[in-house]
């Protein structure tokens, strides 16, 4: 190892860097371009919904449970006068559900027998589906509660459950959105940006002029690996800050943490950067497989939108070779629960391990030769 | 490093490689020793070998079996050591574009371990020999096709290597920058540096201490050049006849017996003839015996290899087309000529950039009209005018009658465009190409099977039919290329650069091909940096920085060059004369 | 003029077709997204890991937890006898959530008293959380009818009777998959269309075409098809395998289908074609067919709703034809729509498929040079 060589390939490739828009753009636009997206334009909680209600024969009754739904910060209620065409609301997509009162509901309610109260929902969209019934089951809850307080009597429910959420008690999906993007944004600068550089010194023919040269392959790697590191690090502390001040994500556990782990993802996600270059080496091939094989996992298969739990044993399984998957763990741990070190700790040690393996192969494929 | 060490030798070496499914010999059983303080250049046909030899003299390939050992050490264990003590330019100069040329030279010099006092002069200096000096600042992106060449050589120069490998150093490279180049090998060689370079051009050929001619994979031939062309003695010949034009001329020398190959000088054609009797002269000819030169033996060791049949293009008749006369014009004729292209005060920007000025010349019904310049001289663009893919910003250009910019799709067939690098889909086969190119030009039944079989046969496309067109060697692509062009009869055809890369047996055998197309009729329109090739043209233009600096047929350019010091310059003289001439004007105006 | 078209549109796909990458990039990429997001993208949360903490040794927590453990829903992981083992099992994420019963919850409950539960859960992923929280709330509201009827607590006044149109049992399988073919087909057809023109100019085989007969208009169209046959045929794979191997129901009209996948595809070639005009090279090629696609996947309702998006983001999806697309292709799927019931759809894509066409051929002709 000759560190006037290093130096040299490194200022090389920070020039290149610089002068390049595209690298620019692929480590620092295109993060914030992604924050935004996923920040402003995703999120999983319902505010809002507009829905349908239909009132077959208005009373006390009935208007106290309609006012419930409408102060509800979850629903747009919008009355119409019959069945029928409160369907062809939904139908017609301007309203993702019906609740219906029938003609008999107070009388029922006076009466003392259980008045059923009708809740269609538009099932398509299934997860928003859920959460509207739990909304509903919420209004209606309240609407006895305030029912039985109303009559002097105790709530007659027998259990209620007393939800005590933790790390995310507004249920925030931002929260857990936001942190899970920064895997996917430094898979983005490690693998994708470094297989592409790579891939164009072999297109341009760079390489050999280099490999001519009295420089090792180890250098060679270092000084692709040293520049994009700092790059990448660049890229994490754009997004950490942009995340905490621009987004309010709490940031509970430790910044150092945080940092280390970040340090140990970026080796893996630039160790397989470099493997994919060393296999193919022009740059369209290279941009092709690194995102079916990082980006794309990084996004669906590493519980960053959608729970690892939830999925089919076998993509289950295979979840566990994707080194996102235990970034994500670390990053909504870190950012939301704080410095829980089994956790941490475990998924830094499988982090470590995949570094060392792609790093270990791409040292091991890579030779001074041109076949 | 003492004499005693042979700087570069190959022991029974063999390499291939893996193409598709078969495997391609590229090195076979090759037996090669390099002489200190030599230039050794290395010529044989396109997949010959040439860039695998390099590689391999580098470390950068191993061999399959035998060894390659350079200045004493074996590249399979002690690569370190060699790439130490050699300098390598690669055929694209491993230049990064994104540096300037300053950082590139820092670049290198790290990579080689020098010392920032040693380099400090040492990069004085070679920006002194390469006169790049006052671009230290610019990114190497933007440096001339000669520059980047001079950059990429100082570059593999800096440690003082006791060994240069340069791969086609001069490909797509103007002849001033050509000239420089040679200069500074020259000079290097005067020092005890050994040089290896692999070339296109017989002239360079010439000028190096020994040559080494591959062909297949295997050693040709290995001399020096004197030698090559010793055993043609008596077998050249130089004729002329004031009566025909020289391109006729040397259409009836090839079609003689007992002439092996005919090719178009400045003051007439030069026959190398089978055996030293020489051919009857015809009425009005005069024959003069000549000294062989290394072109001459290239064509007789490798002529076995380049079956052209000399018959001209035939089925090829200007008579098909709507517009054009009705009989086959008969060679020089005589009558008041037609003006196909006509271009008047052309001018392009691009932004404050003007790329061409003030253009203006005129073509006649039947010429090969050359443009000739430097790179960057502004040729492609007037062509790409022309073609219609580039509007002009001022000036009025006429192609057939029309400008092709509004022209319409009955007037654009009337021309056939060759591309630069000839562009074909790569990744279809030679016969899909055809058939797309046939259907583009709107040929359809009887007719376009005729062509289709004309093209096949005439451009000796049969044994490529299904082969991808990425796949086959430059010469075929480029047979290929202007089968695809000629399929609709154009009476007007544009060749941008058709021979740039090209060995030299394919640009024979290319230029065959258009003189007949023009014996038959055709306007051809070409451009080309190589001067040699400005001999074939009726009439061509050089043009420098957009500029037209002198037009006219060959002799009346090479005429305006004529001085005390070079009573009768080539082409070449008169291109750097004239270029000269022109850029000290412009520096002295501004 | 339609014979050179013809040659054009064969020499496109033997091109796409006869170079390995490109296959793969038309093949592969597809049917790994397909498993994937079929598979993988999903919201449904089965067997959510809990433990529990008891503190009571009546029968009602037991009940209450053997109603628990009936639930397909829930798959307990562990059991504690202390609450200093609650923090390490949600820190750690081994359950998702615990359920904490008081020491007097029988007692409680037999005098008529309310009994709380409270529930530990884990909020890191909030969606996740939510949907837990529903599951268990569903499985209170069954105990507490039942108790309420065995131990005479009186009926409450009114009763949810939830049902759901078209996904009754709200698999988000059903929802996602059928978006699936408005994705890839969208990628697809952006993938093929969006670099031919760069891929053209990249190899020098761009002048040639320009300096034959063809018309612009000719060679656009000539790259159209392609985009257009192939997003098509790619749309119908999809679907097939939504129906037949996902088991997503088909209940709409397939003309309706078959119009919306046409005025989308059409709309995906323009734009693709704007894209391809513009860049000079394939990867600038490929970075505009980027930096449209992932805005609009994700403004389009495909992972998660619209109506969730802040209103000026809301605004800018009225821009996206995948929205559009989207809502015929589930409309179609899963609500049994047809060609009249979605005319609100069919119009805005027909618009940004004519604009997007226009705008193609206009920049076509005029970067010509």
């Amino acid at each position: 190892m000759n560190l006037q060589r290093l130096r040299g390939l490194i200022r090389k490739e920070f020039i290149q860097i610089l002068r390049d828009p595209s690298a620019i753009a692929i480590a620092f636009v295109l993060p914030v371009f992604l924050l935004f997206l996923f920040g402003y334009g995703v999120s999983l909680d319902a505010r809002h919904v507009p829905i349908a209600v239909v009132v077959d024969q208005p009373t006390a009754e009935t208007s106290a449970f309609v006012g419930g739904l409408q102060h509800s910060p979850y629903f747009k209620p919008e009355i119409y006068g019959s069945l029928h065409q409160a369907r062809e609301a939904v139908m017609d997509r301007k309203a993702d559900g019906i609740v219906w009162l029938r003609a008999d509901f107070s009388r029922q309610v006076i009466q003392g027998k259980t008045a059923p109260i009708g809740v269609l929902v538009n099932g398509v969209d299934a997860n928003n589906a859920r959460i509207m019934e739990g909304y509903i089951q919420g209004v209606w809850q309240n609407w006895l509660q305030q029912r039985a307080l109303n009559a002097g009597k105790p709530l007659i429910i027998p259990i209620n459950a007393e939800p005590r959420i933790w790390f995310n008690p507004a249920l925030r999906s931002r929260d857990f959105l936001v942190p899970g993007l920064i895997a996917v944004i430094m898979t983005l600068i490690g693998a994708l940006l470094t297989a592409l550089v790579v891939a164009r010194e072999w297109e341009r023919g760079t390489m050999e002029a280099l490999m001519a040269t009295p420089v090792t392959m180890g250098e060679i790697l270092l000084g692709k690996l040293i520049p994009y590191f700092i790059m990448g690090m660049g890229g994490l502390l754009l997004s950490v800050a942009l995340a905490v001040w621009l987004f309010a994500v709490p940031l509970v556990g430790s910044f150092w943490v945080l940092l280390v782990c970040s340090a140990l993802f970026l080796l893996a996600a630039l160790g397989m950067g470099l493997l994919i270059s060393s296999a193919a080496r022009n740059q369209f091939v290279a941009g092709q497989i690194a995102i079916i094989v990082t980006f794309l996992p990084a996004f669906i298969l590493s519980g960053f939108i959608f729970d690892i739990q939830s999925m089919p044993a076998p993509i289950r399984f295979m979840t566990h070779i994707v080194a996102a998957r235990y970034f994500v763990s670390i990053l909504q741990t870190v950012f939301l629960a704080g410095d829980v070190w089994s956790i941490i700790l475990w998924n830094s040690l499988a982090l470590l391990l995949m570094a060392l393996f792609f790093l270990g192969v791409t040292w091991r494929r890579s030779r001074k030769r041109l076949d | 490093m003492s004499e005693a060490v042979t700087p570069l030798h190959f022991a029974d070496v063999s390499k291939s490689f893996a193409r598709g499914k078969e495997r391609v010999q590229a090195l076979d059983h090759l037996e090669i020793t390099l002489q200190a303080g030599s230039i050794t250049g290395l010529l044989g046909p396109d997949g010959a070998g040439k860039t695998t030899l390099m590689r391999l003299a580098t470390g950068l390939l191993l061999p399959d079996s035998g060894t390659v050992s350079v200045l004493g050490a074996d590249t399979r264990s002690q690569a370190n050591v060699i790439q130490n003590q050699i300098g390598y330019m690669p055929q694209r100069f491993g230049l990064y574009e994104e540096l300037s040329v300053q950082e590139n030279l820092d670049l290198y010099a790290d990579l080689q371990g020098l010392s920032r006092e040693a380099v400090r002069s040492r990069q004085q200096e070679l920006l002194k020999l390469t006169a790049l000096g006052p671009f230290g600042a610019r990114p190497s992106g933007a440096l001339s096709g000669g520059m980047k060449q001079k950059l990429g050589l100082a570059c593999a120069l800096l440690r003082a290597p006791q060994l240069l490998l340069l791969d086609e150093p001069t490909v797509g490279v103007d002849p001033i920058a050509r000239r420089e180049l040679w200069e500074i090998i020259q000079g290097l060689r005067e020092k005890g540096l050994t040089v290896l370079m692999s070339t296109a051009y017989f002239d360079e050929a010439e000028r190096c201490d020994e040559i080494l001619l591959l062909h297949q994979g295997k050693l040709l031939k290995k001399d020096t050049p004197a030698a090559f062309s010793a055993p043609l003695d008596g077998r050249c010949f130089l004729v002329s006849d004031e009566t025909v034009s020289k391109r006729h001329l040397r259409e009836t020398l090839q079609a003689r017996p007992g002439i092996q190959d005919a090719r178009i000088l400045a003051n007439g054609v030069r026959v190398l003839c089978r055996t030293t009797t020489q051919p009857e002269a015809w009425a009005g000819e005069s024959w003069q015996a000549v000294a062989p030169s290394f072109e001459d033996a290239f064509v007789d060791l490798l002529g076995a290899s380049m079956a052209t049949p000399d018959a001209p293009v035939t089925s090829h008749t200007a008579a098909a087309e709507p517009v054009q006369q009705a009989s086959p014009m008969p060679p020089r004729d005589e009558s008041t000529p037609e003006t196909v292209i006509e271009v008047h005060d052309l001018c392009k920007f691009f932004g404050h950039f003007e790329a061409v000025k003030d253009n203006s010349f005129s073509v006649q019904k039947g010429q090969i009209f050359g443009l000739l310049g430097a790179n960057g001289a502004g040729k492609s663009t007037t062509f790409r005018m022309l073609c219609g893919l580039l509007p002009a910003s001022s000036g009025t250009l006429r192609v057939a009658g029309v400008d092709m910019r509004h022209a319409s799709a009955e007037a654009r067939a009337r021309i056939g465009y060759v591309s630069q690098k000839f562009s074909l889909y790569g990744n279809l086969s030679c016969d899909q190409n055809l058939s797309f190119f046939s259907a583009a030009y709107g040929l359809r039944g009887a007719l376009r099977r005729q062509r289709l079989d004309w093209a096949r046969q005439e451009f000796q496309l049969e044994d490529y039919r299904d082969v991808n067109v990425d796949e086959l060697p430059l010469g075929i692509k480029q047979r290929l290329a202007l089968a695809c062009a000629l399929l609709h009869e154009p009476p007007i055809l544009f060749l941008d650069e058709p021979t740039s890369g090209v060995d030299p047996l394919a640009r024979r055998e290319f230029w065959k091909r258009v003189n007949a197309l023009a014996e038959a009729g055709v306007t051809v329109m070409i451009t080309t940096h190589f001067m040699d090739e400005a001999e074939y043209c009726d009439n061509l233009v050089l043009m420098s920085l957009g500029e037209v600096l002198a037009q006219g047929s060959p002799e009346q350019v090479r005429a305006q060059a004529r001085s005390e010091e070079h009573p009768d310059p080539s082409m070449e003289d008169a291109f750097i004369l004239l270029i000269q001439n022109h850029e000290s004007q412009i520096r002295r105006s501004s | 003029m339609l014979a050179r078209i013809w040659a054009l549109v064969i020499k496109e796909f033997l091109a796409l077709m006869r170079d390995k990458k490109s296959r793969f990039v038309l093949i592969g990429p597809p049917i790994i997204q397909l498993l994937v997001f079929g598979y993988a993208a999903t919201y449904d949360l089965n067997h959510i890991p809990y433990a529990v903490y008891n503190q009571d040794s009546g029968f009602a927590s037991r009940q209450l937890l053997g109603d628990f453990q009936g639930s397909t829903a829930f798959k307990q992981v562990a059991t504690i006898d202390n609450e200093g083992q609650i923090a390490p099992l949600i820190n750690n994420e081994k359950a998702l959530l615990v359920l904490n019963i008081g020491p007097h919850f029988t007692r409680d409950l037999l005098m008529h008293h309310p009994a709380p539960l409270q529930v530990i859960i884990n909020g890191r992923n909030s969606n996740t959380a939510t949907l837990a929280l529903n599951d268990v709330n569903t499985v209170l509201m069954h105990f507490d009818l039942r108790w309420a009827q065995e131990h005479h607590w009186g009926k409450p006044p009114a009763q949810l009777v939830v049902r759901s149109w078209f996904n009754p049992n709200l698999l988000s399988r059903w929802f996602i998959v059928p978006g699936i073919v408005a994705l890839l087909v969208l990628v697809v057809t952006l993938l093929v269309t969006g670099l031919s023109v760069a891929r053209e100019r990249e190899q020098g085989t761009f002048d040639q075409l320009l300096v034959t007969p063809m018309r612009p208009v000719e060679i656009l169209l000539g790259k159209a098809i392609p985009g257009f046959v192939i997003g098509a045929l790619e749309g119908l794979f999809i679907v097939l395998v939504a129906v037949f191997w996902f088991r997503v129901p088909f209940v709409g009209s397939i003309p309706a289908l078959a119009l919306g996948l046409a005025l989308f595809l059409l709309a995906g070639v323009g734009i693709g074609l704007m894209i391809s005009s513009l860049s000079v090279t394939q990867q600038q090629g490929l970075l505009g067919v980027f930096i449209f696609l992932v805005p609009a996947i994700i403004l389009s309702g495909f992972a998660t709703p619209i109506a969730n998006m802040p209103e000026a983001v809301q605004y800018l999806t009225y821009l996206n034809p995948m929205r559009y697309f989207l809502i015929i292709v589930r409309g179609v799927f899963l609500e049994g729509d047809n060609i009249p019931m979605l005319w609100p759809q069919y119009w805005p894509l027909a618009i940004i498929a004519l604009c997007s066409m226009a705008a193609a051929s206009w920049l076509f002709r005029h970067r010509m040079q």
